[in-house]
């Protein structure tokens, strides 16, 4: 049978994601969320997930509706401050103890996701040598300087926004839209993208950003 | 005397842009510094999102939701300009292929020690994003700041009060008084504005001050400042 990785919908695109997973979400500076993936994993009501997204508060992103309706646990991010003085959802439950919250600079965030993707467990980097998100990590000195360990992040499944799917979960990102899908795409067990198109005629070879062995499903929204 | 506006600071910070960099701008303030590169001179604007070459900000019309900077703003993309990943963006800054990031702060040492993300806002969340990546790793940490607080306060300090974005890297600072260079033995004044002596200089800041042999006037064009 034929190579398809297209499916229907958002929603059946999630439908076997289970309680507690760990759910990469691309996305950065109003570019590349995928948000009718995650509206539709609000709609679908699994709890206890841990998000691993670049901010937990962009007003773009609909992340903040996964918080709202109570299903995350925890989120691993770069970002949680919400605009303004009032608190976010993101902010008003971890003041309550009822979000676990990590973060790391944005960095470490990426080069993390990318390891977990790559089969490297743990690197050396010296963003945050020195600081409070430092603080407590083992540090190794090479060549005179100091560097913290930190560890590689892998997700059960990652959603990324891409412009152009093929069949084969071959994708094209739009300028800004890329951010963190591609490195994303390599560290969950399920990667479904959310494209603008997608058609059973194969991108071309050279215009592909990210080859589809790194996708499972493809959702146009 | 006429402390500088912030576009002033950040025409003067541009002023210093030499032909060939490669140049991180911060959200806020120091994203302005494009617009001052030197006629003759062309530098290429890094946004930790990705974006390599980055332009002026959209016209109204051709403003698109997917070609962003990491300050959310719909930008252009220079002649020469290209778009890449974030781990690969993150590999750039932390691979010290940056010749230069211009970053805010609340405070700076003397060491070099750099505070700039935390400015412990009771129950608001953490807001790093790449500080502490390009303070790490870029070539030269430059801050533009206002000299003090809004209260007066020194800026420019002994030891930082505040959580630290990295530990000894800011290697120069331009403020709306003055422009400072920090090395092993502090801060070493450059230039400061008319009408504003070394002594008041050394008043609003924390830290000792050395002058420079040829410290001169900081002067900056009539710019109105930005909302």
């Amino acid at each position: 049978m034929a190579i398809d990785k297209r499916v229907s919908s958002a929603a059946e695109a999630v439908a076997d994601i289970g309680e507690g997973a760990v759910v990469m979400i691309s996305g950065f500076g109003g570019a590349g969320f995928a948000n009718s993936l995650v509206l539709a994993l609000r709609d679908r009501g699994v709890g206890g997930l841990t998000l691993v997204v670049n901010s937990a508060t962009h007003p773009l992103s609909q992340t903040h509706t996964l918080i709202e309706a109570g299903l995350v646990r925890k989120v691993i991010c770069s970002a949680a401050r919400g605009r303004g003085a009032e608190l976010s959802p993101f902010e008003q439950l971890y003041k309550a103890g009822k979000i676990e919250l990590v973060c790391l600079p944005q960095g470490t965030f990426a080069e993390s996701i990318r390891a977990g993707g790559a089969g490297i467990p743990a690197y050396y980097t010296p963003a945050g040598f020195g600081t409070d998100l430092g603080a407590g990590k083992e540090v190794r000195r090479f060549n005179g300087r100091d560097y913290v360990l930190e560890e590689a992040i892998k997700a059960d499944v990652a959603f990324v926004r891409g412009d152009v799917a093929d069949r084969f979960g071959n994708l094209t990102f739009r300028h800004a839209q890329k951010n963190f899908g591609p490195a994303m795409a390599t560290a969950a067990k399920l990667t479904i993208a959310e494209v603008r198109v997608s058609q059973s005629e194969p991108i071309a070879p050279e215009r592909i950003e990210l080859p589809g062995v790194f996708v499972n499903r493809v959702v146009t929204a | 005397m006429t402390p500088l506006n912030r576009q002033q600071i950040a025409w003067r910070v541009g002023q210093d842009f030499e032909n060939g960099w490669l140049v991180n701008l911060g959200l806020g303030m120091p994203v302005n510094c494009s617009d001052y590169v030197r006629d003759g001179r062309e530098v290429v604007i890094q946004s930790e999102n990705g974006v390599i070459g980055a332009g002026p900000l959209a016209s109204a019309n051709a403003a698109d939701s997917d070609l962003v900077d990491a300050g959310s703003r719909k930008i252009t993309i220079a002649p020469g300009g290209t778009v890449i990943d974030s781990a690969w963006s993150f590999a750039m800054i932390r691979g010290g292929h940056i010749d230069v990031t211009v970053l805010g702060a609340f405070e700076v040492a003397d060491n070099g020690d750099l505070a700039n993300w935390d400015n412990r806002i009771p129950d608001k969340g953490p807001l790093v994003g790449g500080a502490m990546d390009l303070a790490a790793a870029a070539k030269e940490v430059w801050v533009m700041m206002e000299h003090t607080t809004r209260k007066g306060a020194p800026r420019l300090l002994r030891a930082c009060t505040l959580p630290l974005t990295a530990p000894s890297c800011v290697t120069r600072i331009y403020t709306d008084l003055a422009v400072i260079s920090r090395d092993a033995e502090g801060f070493l004044v450059h230039e400061i504005i008319a009408g504003l002596s070394r002594a008041d200089l050394q008043a609003r800041t924390g830290a000792a001050l050395r002058f420079a042999d040829d410290c001169g006037v900081l002067a900056a064009p009539d710019i109105a400042e930005k909302d």
